[in-house]
């Protein structure tokens, strides 16, 4: 939050309504040409069933993650691409805030979109919408949070990892690599599964304490974390919960003169290096690409076949664990926006 | 006519009805409106449909009542940062007192109505006090009010939102007057629709006809020679500042009540956008000026831009653009027209 925003009133001259309607102009031409492929006529042979639904398949998805995230850019390339391939028209849209993100599942509904993904970080928030998407017959598929509530919304399936579980896992393999007190670093104030992530890892391991941090201001993420550190000097591990949040938690560490491994959820292209040139410790990968690829491949085969997949159990994208013995592999992938 | 102007007091000379049309503040903002309205009516399919047309006025709605609050605010010569947080905060006490306590959902909302009136007594009481810029002191209130969700909420369900509302005493005839839905044409309507217009029904009938109304106008315009003709500043200013808790009361509870939970970082960043609102609707940043109409038709853009964006299918990365463009184009209509305004009145 900068709290240095100012409305200030001048002389509006000719040539700056000028310039601001060039402006519009200009945006409008680049939304134009960046809405997305036009969808592939439908290849091949194939006689279409009866009563099969025809034409393009427009799926929305509706993310909780704020503009900018590299985690959600890599769902939002998967879903992208999957769309590319099987010739879905794919809308993807996000608000962090979950009045917001329930009416984008409105806009949806009104827009009658074909299929819905939806990650809901606020189900209770969600579940007016999310009913009314399928009592309008549309097909829901969730993504990355939500999972207990899912089926009993009516969503056809859960993609997804565990947060719980993941949690766990981190707790365990930092157990494994000899740490003894853990600092917890919690990005977004709201959001109940990176409190599952910590509580997972506490469960696991033991002594995790928990830090808040807001990760709109970087600056404000890595003193708090090298305050925390400069606090209690038995901090021997630093476990956060988002790849960017990584980065700035191991220049703490190294400010703050401590010995702490930095361990990380999520990856991206900065972690791959981190831990390739052992300045963090592992990443846990919950490989989100599959969660924008799959739901699109699922509605898809859902309305073109009658398919669904995990049979009402959630389908999981994650956890793997990605260090030094498998980190130029998986790396080669991460630059590209699908790791 | 040329006269008659000269034997006629300016004062007392008669106006064009057309020109006594343009030199409403909250002209500008209509024209906007009707420009998003036409543009997005135009460019998608659904936008002019009844789900369409629902899902942009749901959106406009609680925005609509915290934009009209902060433009009597604004008008009166103050800001109020809190504003947005406070939605949250009044939801939180209320989902608190009726999850957590087992109060009936009734007297949880009536609690935060409290909790909501001395906040806002107390940001108005400290501008007064002070006469510090109640940009700074409700700054305050914003950011300790922020800590304030999280810490309390935290504390209380160890998690950071308060969910089970559905389940609460009074949920059902509290969930009646704030989140109700009515069927029309096959979509589903927001009760706080109706909020929003009988809020601004209220508002603008204070603001033109009543005279707390002239003293809002006074304060914000003149604050010193407000007080040496009698007004009461400091007692207008602070009723100013509780209206607008009071409105965040409304749209808390209306959201605690839609969505059973509160999450402990809802509503932050929010206030900017009632501001925004508001000044779109013809309010002036010094104060003295605006319309609660105004204001609620500035929310009614942003409402239908935010989802005619979507509706359009444009690509997300580029959503804050669009918004702006078409917000700068909706103020730099307002203005063109406030110029003009200007030039009639003298």
């Amino acid at each position: 939050m900068t709290s240095n925003r100012s409305a200030r009133r001048g002389p509006a001259g000719r040539r700056r309504v000028g310039a601001a309607a060039a402006l519009a102009a200009a945006a409008t031409l680049l939304a134009a040409g960046c809405t997305g492929p036009a969808a592939a006529p439908p290849g091949g042979g194939g006689a279409t069933p009866p009563g099969a639904a025809t034409g393009e398949l427009r799926v929305a998805v509706i993310s909780h993650g704020t503009p900018g995230d590299s985690f959600w850019d890599v769902v939002k390339n998967g879903a992208e691409a999957a769309g590319r391939q099987l010739g879905v028209k794919v809308d993807y849209n996000a608000a962090a805030d979950p009045a917001s993100q329930a009416r984008l599942v409105d806009n949806a509904v009104a827009q009658k979109a074909g299929g819905i993904v939806v990650s809901m970080a606020n189900p209770d928030a969600l579940r007016d919408s999310v009913r009314r998407a399928v009592d309008a017959g549309i097909p829901v598929v969730t993504i990355n949070s939500g999972e207990e509530r899912s089926q009993e919304f009516g969503a056809i399936t859960h993609v997804g990892q565990s947060e719980g579980v993941a949690g766990e896992r981190a707790g365990e393999t930092l157990r494994r690599a000899g740490r003894t007190n853990v600092l917890c670093v919690i990005h977004e104030a709201g959001n109940a599964g990176l409190n599952q992530r910590c509580e997972g890892a506490r469960k696991a391991f033991g002594s995790v304490r928990d830090l808040q941090v807001d990760i709109s201001n970087p600056t404000d993420v890595q003193s708090r974390i090298k305050g925390a550190l400069g606090t209690d000097g038995s901090i021997d591990a630093v476990l956060t919960l988002n790849p960017q949040v990584a980065a700035n938690a191991v220049s703490a560490v190294r400010d703050a003169g401590s010995s702490a491994a930095v361990a990380t959820f999520d990856l991206n292209a900065d972690v791959i290096n981190a831990i390739r040139e052992g300045r963090l410790l592992f990443a846990l990968d919950q490989q989100q690409y599959l969660q924008g690829y799959l739901p699109v491949t699922f509605l898809k085969l859902y309305r073109d076949n009658a398919n669904t997949v995990g049979g009402g159990r959630p389908v999981l994208t994650g956890p793997g664990v990605v260090d030094k013995s498998n980190v130029d592999t998986v790396g080669s992938y991460a630059g590209r926006g699908t790791r | 006519m040329a006269v008659v102007a000269h034997t006629v007091d300016e004062r007392l000379a008669r106006t064009r009805p057309l020109d006594r049309l343009l030199v409403r503040p909250e002209l500008g903002s209509l024209l906007g409106a009707l420009a998003v309205f036409a543009f997005f009516s135009v460019v998608t399919d659904q936008f002019l449909s009844a789900g369409g047309v629902s899902t942009w006025l749901d959106d406009s709605a609680t925005l609509g009542i915290m934009a009209v609050a902060v433009a009597l605010l604004m008008v009166g010569g103050e800001f109020d940062l809190s504003a947005g947080v406070m939605t949250a905060s009044t939801g939180l006490v209320t989902a608190i007192l009726a999850t957590q306590l087992n109060w009936n959902v009734w007297w949880a909302l009536l609690a935060s109505l409290v909790f909501a009136l001395v906040v806002g007594a107390l940001n108005g009481w400290l501008v007064m006090r002070t006469g510090l810029p109640s940009f700074i002191v409700t700054l305050g209130t914003f950011l300790a009010l922020q800590g304030l969700n999280l810490g309390v909420t935290k504390l209380v369900t160890g998690t950071v939102q308060v969910s089970g509302m559905r389940s609460t005493e009074g949920y059902a005839s509290a969930g009646f007057v704030f989140a109700s839905t009515v069927n029309v044409g096959g979509a589903t309507f927001q009760v706080s629709v109706l909020w929003w217009l009988g809020f601004t029904a209220v508002a603008t009938w204070l603001l033109l006809r009543t005279r707390l109304g002239n003293w809002i106008f006074a304060v914000g315009g003149a604050a010193t020679s407000a007080r040496q003709v009698g007004v009461p500043v400091v007692r207008t200013k602070v009723l100013l500042f509780m209206t607008t808790a009071a409105a965040a009361w409304l749209v808390g509870g209306i959201n605690v009540l839609r969505y059973t939970s509160v999450q402990a970082n809802q509503g932050i960043g929010q206030e900017f956008f009632y501001i925004i609102a508001a000044v779109i609707g013809g309010c002036l940043l010094t104060g003295g000026f605006g319309s609660a109409v105004g204001a609620a038709v500035g929310a009614l853009i942003f409402g239908m831009t935010r989802q005619g964006i979507v509706f359009a299918g444009w690509n997300n990365d580029w959503f804050m653009l669009f918004l702006g463009v078409m917000l700068l184009a909706a103020v730099l209509v307002n203005n063109a027209f406030r110029r003009r305004a200007e030039r009639v009145r003298r």
